[in-house]
């Protein structure tokens, strides 16, 4: 993991490729306080009785469990077992003209787990984040350095529109197409330069998508209705079940519940927590409390570093570096 | 305004109210005009002024020539052929205008909207390099500025050329007459055309930027977000720039008399059904009102009135049936939705 040393305490983290390897032996700077990286814990449940059981923490992850809050202490559930690695980051820095706004990061996106980006606003995490689908390069000035593999392969030289099928995205503002609900999640679906499927065809794969966002029993009866006249919190969901409907493989998060009112975040946190088992979920948050609830990892990013990683109950419970004490504590952001 | 629910003392003091709408401090503290500063009166009785003005306007055109048109039209004006003659009872109607307008309205607007619209998506969705963008703006500029005389006369000296000469009559000596519904109908797309591509670029520019990303972020290419979002919930302003236009289109009078032949009937040209109309000439409401009216050769005042009030309820008959399809055939929630919310 990339740091800022000259503002960095005097705890060194560990690098990333420990954390995600954790082989104890190539610890090259072990964490003096917590050793390694404690397991990813999941503290509020929702309405939902817990769908994981405590998983099978990875050996390499036991060895830091003494650090982790016993599992088992009221309504927490523990992150599913760590799928395979989805994407991966190595050096990654963007650059808006002459101007970073990430700085040489590393990451690690795994399958079956919320990563969740937190810190203080124009910390560049929604820099990071458009850049995983390259949405970046919609804006002019902006270069990218570094590599991303999606699945081993670089995502340069994927095709672009293949690349956002498969790295699909939610934005801040729930922004629904001016055409029907059913369209929507239809016009995602009709794949580029094909034949386009007929109504019958796609219309099993809509009922599926809006079924996985937890919205067709709100829509089933009026589909043709313009998707604009929901409820922000169901153009939200819309919008998610627009962004699945393909079947991807990572889930790109922009602040999905900023716009929303408390109610409709919580039903898509909860949306979240569910999701999480066929995909990788990145999320890119302001509210704290809502980086803990659904974050499995937590990256806390300021002035375009990446500062700190690790599962949320550390990050939040335990910072290592002093500026992650701050931010979660409230000194600054 | 939230003023309205405001209990107890007003919020402002007597004299404040800054930036305060009129209704607001009317109802707050019972202020009158009296403590508002002289210009501001004045702006605010303008505003009233205007408005109000513009819709006795509006309504004397329209029920001045309802009056004098109902007075004279009759079914039979309606559906006779136009003679030529001096006595006026045997003249005949004008059924072949009603066709010329509408035959040159379709031909008009069938040719500007798609130039139009693509060009509005041209400049809105690429626009480089920019020196070319300016450059499309300004010529559609100029077209929107030019006088339609000008226009016609412009388009006369080009269909006479030998190039276009399927599309009109061509004498016996090989000069090409360049007068036909065609020529004219191509001539008033220009008329048309500011008017579609102002409302399409309008529309496509107010369109968010984040439905064009959340398309992208589907993996969508830029034309494919083009033709299956943007414009689908552009169509309104589509329809309504059309309305504009053939509005236009109907109430020229320059291009059809230099370009349309002025003949009182249609007169067909050629042997293919259809097409020999279209290659052929005739005349509009518009060179028939100019025509009858005290300037023109027929000095028929009365069914110079008919012909004109016939021509507004096209024009009026032509702004409903766009409104009506367009708002029929959007999903959109545009209107009425909040996106974004």
């Amino acid at each position: 993991m990339r740091t800022h040393d000259d503002e960095m305490p005097k705890v060194k983290l560990p690098s990333l490729q420990d954390v995600m390897d954790a082989d104890p032996a190539g610890s090259r700077v072990p964490d003096p306080v917590h050793g390694a990286l404690p397991p990813p814990v999941r503290r509020i449940v929702l309405d939902q009785p817990p769908t994981v059981a405590t998983p099978a923490a990875p050996q390499t992850r036991a060895a830091g469990a003494g650090a982790a809050p016993t599992p088992g202490h009221g309504g927490v559930r523990h992150a599913g077992e760590p799928g395979p690695e989805r994407m991966r980051l190595d050096a990654l820095s963007v650059f808006y003209d002459d101007k970073a706004a990430v700085k040489s990061v590393d990451l690690s996106i795994r399958q079956g787990e919320v990563l969740a980006l937190i810190g203080p606003s124009g910390c560049g995490k929604t820099t990071l984040l458009r850049t995983l689908n390259r949405l970046t390069e919609l804006t002019a000035s902006a270069r990218r350095e570094g590599r991303i593999a999606l699945d081993d392969t670089d995502i340069d030289e994927l095709e672009v529109t293949t690349l956002r099928r498969r790295v699909a995205m939610v934005f801040q503002q729930p922004n629904p197409f001016p055409m029907s609900i059913f369209d929507n999640v239809a016009y995602a679906l009709r794949e580029q330069s094909m034949k386009r499927p007929g109504k019958a065809v796609i219309a099993p794969h809509v009922h599926d998508a809006l079924q996985r966002a937890g919205l067709w029993d709100e829509v089933k009866d009026d589909l043709d209705r313009p998707a604009l006249r929901l409820s922000g919190g169901q153009q939200q969901r819309l919008c998610i079940a627009r962004a699945i409907a393909t079947r991807p493989e990572v889930l790109l998060m922009d602040e999905p519940c900023s716009a929303l009112d408390p109610k409709s975040t919580e039903v898509i946190e909860s949306l979240i927590l569910e999701l999480r088992k066929d995909l990788a979920i990145v999320i890119v948050t302001h509210n704290l409390q809502q980086a803990y609830r659904v974050g499995d990892h937590v990256a806390f990013m300021y002035l375009g570093d990446l500062v700190e990683y690790g599962a949320a109950e550390q990050v939040f419970g335990a910072p290592r570096a002093q500026r992650t004490r701050d931010y979660v504590g409230g000194a600054f952001g | 305004m939230a003023t309205q629910i405001h209990q107890g003392p007003p919020p402002l003091p007597p004299h404040g109210g800054f930036g305060d709408g009129p209704r607001g401090s009317r109802k707050r503290g019972g202020e009158s005009l009296s403590t508002w500063r002289y210009g501001d009166r004045v702006a605010y009785a303008m505003c009233w002024f205007c408005g109000i003005a513009l819709c006795v306007i509006a309504g004397a055109i329209v029920l001045y020539m309802a009056a004098r048109g109902l007075q004279y039209l009759n079914f039979t004006l309606l559906s006779t052929h136009p003679e030529a003659g001096l006595d006026q009872k045997k003249t005949g109607g004008f059924l072949d205008p009603i066709i010329g307008t509408v035959l040159l309205t379709i031909i008009g607007i069938a040719i500007a909207t798609p130039i139009a619209v693509a060009t509005a998506v041209w400049i809105v969705e690429y626009g480089r390099p920019a020196w070319l963008a300016r450059l499309v703006e300004s010529g559609i500029e100029v077209v929107a500025g030019t006088p339609d005389i000008v226009i016609a006369i412009f388009g006369l000296a080009l269909f006479q050329q030998s190039l276009f000469a399927p599309l009109s009559l061509t004498a016996d000596g090989g000069a090409v007459f360049g007068r036909s519904f065609l020529t004219a109908g191509a001539m008033m797309s220009l008329i048309a055309l500011p008017m579609v591509f102002s409302a399409t670029r309008e529309g496509l520019q107010s369109v968010p930027a984040l439905v064009r990303e959340a398309s992208y972020g589907l993996g969508k290419t830029k034309i494919a977000t083009i033709r299956r979002v943007l414009l689908p919930s552009v169509r309104p302003n589509i329809s309504t720039g059309m309305a504009l236009g053939m509005g236009r289109i109907c109430g020229d009078t320059a291009i059809v008399i230099v370009l349309l032949g002025a003949t009182l009937r249609l007169e067909s040209e050629g042997g293919i059904p259809g097409f020999n109309v279209l290659k052929g000439t005739g005349s509009t409401l518009t060179s028939y009102v100019y025509n009858n009216s005290p300037a023109g050769e027929g000095n028929a005042p009365q069914k110079a009135y008919a012909a004109a009030f016939v021509l507004l309820l096209i024009v009026v008959a032509l702004n409903f049936t766009v409104d009506l399809i367009a708002r029929r055939g959007s999903k959109t929630g545009l209107e009425t939705g909040r996106l974004g919310a």
